[in-house]
């Protein structure tokens, strides 16, 4: 069963990345662009029948190592 | 005293650490990360360096690493914990030091010799320094940014846990002369028994007039008290 994390900054933490890559496509003439943020992407084959005990691996997974809960949120979804 | 310096894949400051303790009278072990036991320590030095080559967060992987079970039950029971540039980084991913380093504000690396501040003494680690003593200490990382919540941060300067701050060269602290972003200008903080100090700013790379000042002698010789 395969399943998606998407690990992204909390709102009032600073991103300096993000706010590198937001005024390049700027400076590109994106100048459509309002906000951009940088995250991260995990992708997770795990070996579980049941969709909820696996959900919850994964979400053990994100707690334990995968996501720092002080900076950062993450969503878990099914792929 | 007995030391003992983990070493992780990619510290790269373990033996210099290692030179600066056994100098200043240590009896210091090197400890690989996949033991299991530690040696006999007062004092457990995490180097710095890019353990893992900061793979996920820095300091992320090596917090999971087996060594590190034994660091946070000798440090619970009071053994006195020294982190430094990765090895802070490392003690906030464990949980033994709350908060947690980002990337710098201006996105560089950065490696150079900036003014600390001693803000807070009465401490094992830097008794033989004077309050407001302002030091010259090597800084060489990439994600040294410090970030905690808002209650924390007044815990910290209310309970006097952060001993070093960045200034300028007359002890000034302001914005302009913050390297890195940190909040308040912090270099180095404790945990609530101040047996555990995580900093930033390299104390091992300065105790050797030959290549240095030697103003981070007084750190480990501090804890010799």
């Amino acid at each position: 069963m395969k399943f998606s994390v998407r690990v992204t900054l909390k709102k009032d933490v600073l991103d300096p990345q993000g706010k590198v890559v937001q005024q390049t496509l700027q400076n590109m003439g994106m100048d459509t662009l309002k906000t951009l943020r940088q995250g991260k992407y995990f992708e997770i084959d795990i070996n579980e029948n049941d969709e909820s005990k696996a959900k919850n691996k994964i979400d053990d997974m994100c707690k334990k190592l995968l996501v720092n809960l002080i900076i950062e949120d993450f969503d878990i979804s099914k792929i | 005293m007995n030391s003992s310096v983990i070493v992780f894949p990619g510290s790269n400051c373990d033996r210099d650490v290692a030179v600066a303790l056994t100098k200043l009278q240590f009896r210091n072990k090197m400890v690989w990360h996949k033991e299991t036991s530690l040696p006999k320590s007062d004092l457990i030095v995490i180097p710095g360096g890019f353990s893992y080559g900061d793979y996920l967060r820095s300091g992320a992987i090596a917090g999971k690493s087996n060594i590190l079970n034994e660091v946070i039950k000798a440090a619970k029971d009071g053994c006195l914990v020294l982190g430094i540039c990765n090895g802070f980084q490392i003690l906030t991913e464990t949980g033994l030091l709350k908060g947690v380093l980002l990337r710098n504000k201006n996105l560089k690396f950065l490696g150079k010799d900036v003014n600390i501040k001693v803000v807070n003494t009465e401490n094992r680690f830097c008794n033989k320094y004077d309050k407001n003593q302002i030091l010259k200490l090597n800084i060489a990382h990439n994600e040294g940014n410090y970030f905690t919540n808002k209650e924390h941060l007044k815990e910290l300067e209310d309970k006097n846990l952060i001993p070093f701050k960045y200034c300028d060269e007359n002890g000034k602290i302001d914005e302009t002369n913050n390297p890195n972003g940190s909040l308040n200008n912090i270099a180095g903080i404790f945990n609530d028994k101040k047996n555990i100090l995580g900093l930033m700013p390299h104390p091992e790379r300065m105790v050797d007039h030959g290549i240095s000042n030697k103003d981070g002698v007084n750190l480990f010789t501090s804890l010799l008290n």
